[in-house]
């Protein structure tokens, strides 16, 4: 493999500093309106901030599993922009700042942490084992310190790759990533369980944390498509990215908005079959007053355009069509994330206002932030990874 | 033997690089008719051969969505509209009930048409025959090769194809030849022999059906389910010393909200009954309804006992004599549930508010030939 070493064209450039300013804009923005509805309306502000946490855990969390997805399979086409996802994963660093407002707010969004709630109501006293402050605080620290430790192991070995190019750090990335993934399917699960189920302790769906995890792989690829497309348009990535490459970024997209769709249909048709009243509940509220719209909408929005915008072999290697679609299924995400959360703020009727804007804002603004600040001072492309000739050289 | 005409030439190449520079030079060369035989799928051969993208998405997209809509319609008229059914407290259109199936026949009829268009159209069934089957070729590229190979059936200078195989560098350069037995350039749906396989294969298949469905579901093992140690209507009891079954109800027994009639051989007393019924539009229909299809073969369809059973023995009577007028509405009731003369009881084909219903209509029968004096104002 010495003979790729001399192939590899790479020449490191900085990110063009519109992106920055972009990404700095929107922060800036986001911040100072999420500040604003904190004085303003503090409950409906934490409820937003369980979106934004949530949402940027999903990109964060979501592009590690790729990369270890893609270490454990042995994947060889997506090492040429394997780096972009590793840069994308370091939104996982900011996550534990991201949940301290949520976590000061537990009290007004949670409704199982009302001790005296609890006591005279007999589902959530059985609950009450694994619903208390003390054990979601133990929990949602364990989640915070698996994904950054792997995230940080993953990374730094990637990195040094790029200077040794030994084989050996593929090999132990491997290995780390096997042990990841089974921790990363508990961890999923139970943080969507405790940060978003239980806004309705009430309610339970044992298909939940699958559903949660197809938004945030289809929200992790959509965010890194869109970066790798970009990035190689402005030359910034290594020469022989093209559209065979697109093609597996679409099709993957595309293959995820199916997933995401048969996970959500899944979990709507077994309650709406067995049409027990504590699980239809929480569809119920969904379709109350106006979220009924908003659901309707929401199908045709996360599903159906996506469906059809990417059906065709020619719409997956368009760069244009790619772009966009990634775009709009990031704000799909949201959306998702959007409709889960907020029917139990506003119970008559969806609002949304300059709040929920604000805080969309200060989710992507943090995206674009961290990838700019992690992108200054490594590689774009994993240089140093033996497989990468190979990738380059993908062809369907 | 008579002479064999030539097909083509093929050429073999050792490596997937080779295969795929070869497959770029032939896309450029004059030669159309070529195609190239790897052992599995060589990624980059679509570019290399200049393919336009195939037209086979078409067939799933229009088949696959025509079955969709087909079967949305197909189910919507099954459940609302020629046999509604409420399952499990849903409505008649229960949408999400039907997402399952018309996932399931969009995916089944998109690829089996795919396919079906596939063998149809590109490979021109029933042809099974391919000069190249059967050649060292074949045998060599479905091992460890990768080859090409060029028709020339309809070029003029059949030798070009030969040196331009050889000058970008293929090994063995072999003509191939037509199989004169099999030579075959009709798309010949309509063959004999075709016609006749697909006539062995209907038979075939209905006659397992018909012996599966029929016969074989009522030999062991497969009517086991059916011998289950409970008895079935007409069986006989093997543990009651009267070998029956079902058994009758203890002498006495009353069926629930319906007391027994207590004027059974009493007509004189039933007289004093009461019609419970009202003359209403719905009642009057009921009793016309009935009275057609039970009374009328006898008595006729206006009472005048002018049916077609007129002329036998015993006439018929009709309903408007003196004596029938004059009867209670009770009295009649009577006689539909005990019968009279030869006329058998009614108790078994109607119901009492039926024969009630009954009664009604006949009177008004009565009335439209012998009305009284305060309906004539």
């Amino acid at each position: 493999m010495s003979s790729t070493e001399n192939i590899i064209d790479y020449n490191k450039k900085g990110l063009p500093p519109i992106f920055g300013i972009f990404g700095f804009g929107l922060f800036g923005i986001g911040l100072g309106l999420s500040i604003l509805a904190y004085l303003i309306e503090p409950v409906r502000s934490a409820y937003n901030n369980v979106i934004l946490l949530e949402f940027l855990s999903s990109i964060g969390i979501g592009s590690l599993f790729l990369i270890a997805l893609e270490y454990v399979v042995g994947a060889v086409w997506s090492t040429p922009f394997r780096r972009v996802f590793e840069i994308l994963s370091s939104v996982l660093l900011i996550l534990p700042l991201v949940a301290i407002p949520v976590y000061l707010h537990a009290h007004d969004i949670f409704h199982w942490t009302h001790l005296e709630v609890v006591a005279s109501d007999p589902i959530l006293n059985e609950k009450s084992p694994y619903l208390n402050m003390t054990f979601f605080t133990i929990r949602i620290i364990a989640y915070f310190v698996i994904w950054i430790l792997f995230h940080l192991l993953i990374t730094h070995n990637s990195k040094k790759q790029d200077v040794t190019k030994d084989i050996k750090l593929t090999k132990l990335n491997t290995k780390l990533s096997a042990i990841f993934l089974p921790l990363f399917a508990i961890t999923l699960t139970f943080s969507s369980i405790d940060w978003l189920m239980s806004l309705e302790p009430h309610w339970f769906s044992t298909i939940f944390g699958v559903y949660y995890f197809a938004g945030t792989f289809l929200a992790a690829i959509a965010a890194g498509t869109y970066l790798v497309i970009w990035l190689n348009e402005k030359g910034l990535l290594v020469k022989g990215i093209g559209k065979d490459h697109y093609y597996s970024l679409g099709a993957l997209l595309f293959g995820f908005i199916n997933f995401w769709a048969y996970i959500a249909f899944s979990q709507y048709l077994l309650i709406w079959y067995a049409n027990l009243p504590e699980e239809t509940v929480w569809f119920l509220q969904r379709w109350n007053g106006s979220w009924m719209y908003f659901s309707i909408f929401f199908v045709v929005i996360h599903f159906l355009v996506p469906y059809f915008a990417l059906l065709s072999q020619p719409s997956k290697m368009n760069p244009k069509t790619l772009k966009f679609m990634s775009v709009w299924i990031i704000l799909a995400h949201f959306f998702d994330l959007y409709w889960i959360v907020m029917p139990t703020f506003s119970r008559e009727g969806f609002v949304f206002g300059w709040i929920e804007i604000g805080f969309l804002l200060l989710g992507l603004g943090i995206v674009i932030v961290v990838f700019n600040l992690k992108a200054k001072n490594q590689n774009l492309v994993a240089i140093g990874d033996p497989r990468l000739k190979r990738g380059l050289d993908f062809r369907l | 033997m008579d002479e064999k005409i030539l097909y083509g030439y093929s050429g073999l190449f050792d490596t997937p690089d080779e295969i795929i520079e070869a497959a770029n030079k032939t896309a450029e060369s004059k030669f159309k008719k070529y195609d190239v035989h790897t052992p599995y799928p060589v990624h980059g051969m679509d570019d290399a051969m200049k393919l336009k993208p195939s037209r086979l998405p078409y067939v799933a997209l229009v088949v696959g969505l025509s079955a969709m809509f087909g079967m949305l319609g197909f189910m919507y008229w099954i459940s609302t509209v020629d046999y509604p059914v409420i399952v499990g407290g849903k409505p008649f259109f229960s949408f999400p009930a039907w997402v399952p199936v018309l996932f399931e026949i969009t995916v089944l009829s998109a690829s089996i048409a795919t396919v079906v268009a596939m063998i149809a159209i590109f490979f021109k069934f029933p042809n099974i025959s391919h000069p190249l089957h059967d050649t060292d070729f074949m045998k060599s590229v479905t091992s460890d090769k990768y080859g090409i190979s060029i028709d020339v059936t309809d070029d003029e200078n059949v030798e070009e194809a030969k040196l331009f195989l050889q000058s970008i560098g293929a090994n063995n350069v072999t003509a191939i030849y037509w199989d004169n037995d099999e030579v075959n350039f009709k798309n010949s749906v309509l063959q004999p022999k075709f016609l006749a396989l697909l006539l062995v294969l209907v038979i075939g298949v209905s006659g397992a059906t018909y012996f599966t469905l029929n016969k074989l579901m009522f030999m062991a093992p497969f009517n086991w389910m059916r011998e289950q140690a409970k008895y079935i209507p007409q069986e006989k009891s093997t543990f009651f010393s009267d070998e029956f079954a079902m058994r009758n109800p203890v002498a006495g027994t009353v069926q629930r909200g319906l007391l027994p009639y207590k004027f059974t051989k009493k007509p004189e007393e039933s007289a004093a009954l009461i019609n419970p019924l009202e003359v209403t539009k719905p009642n009057l229909d009921l009793g016309k309804k009935k009275y057609d299809i039970y009374c009328s073969p006898c008595h006729g369809y206006f009472a005048e006992g002018d049916s077609r059973m007129r002329g036998q023995f015993p006439n018929p009577p009709s309903l408007h004599s003196e004596k029938v007028r004059n009867w209670s509405d009770g009295r009649i009731f009577n006689v539909l549930t005990d019968g009279q003369n030869v006329m058998p009881s009614y108790a078994y084909q109607l119901t009492r508010n039926e024969r009630w219903a009954v009664i009604l209509y006949v009177r008004a029968l009565q009335r439209s030939l012998n009305a009284k004096e305060s309906d004539l104002k």
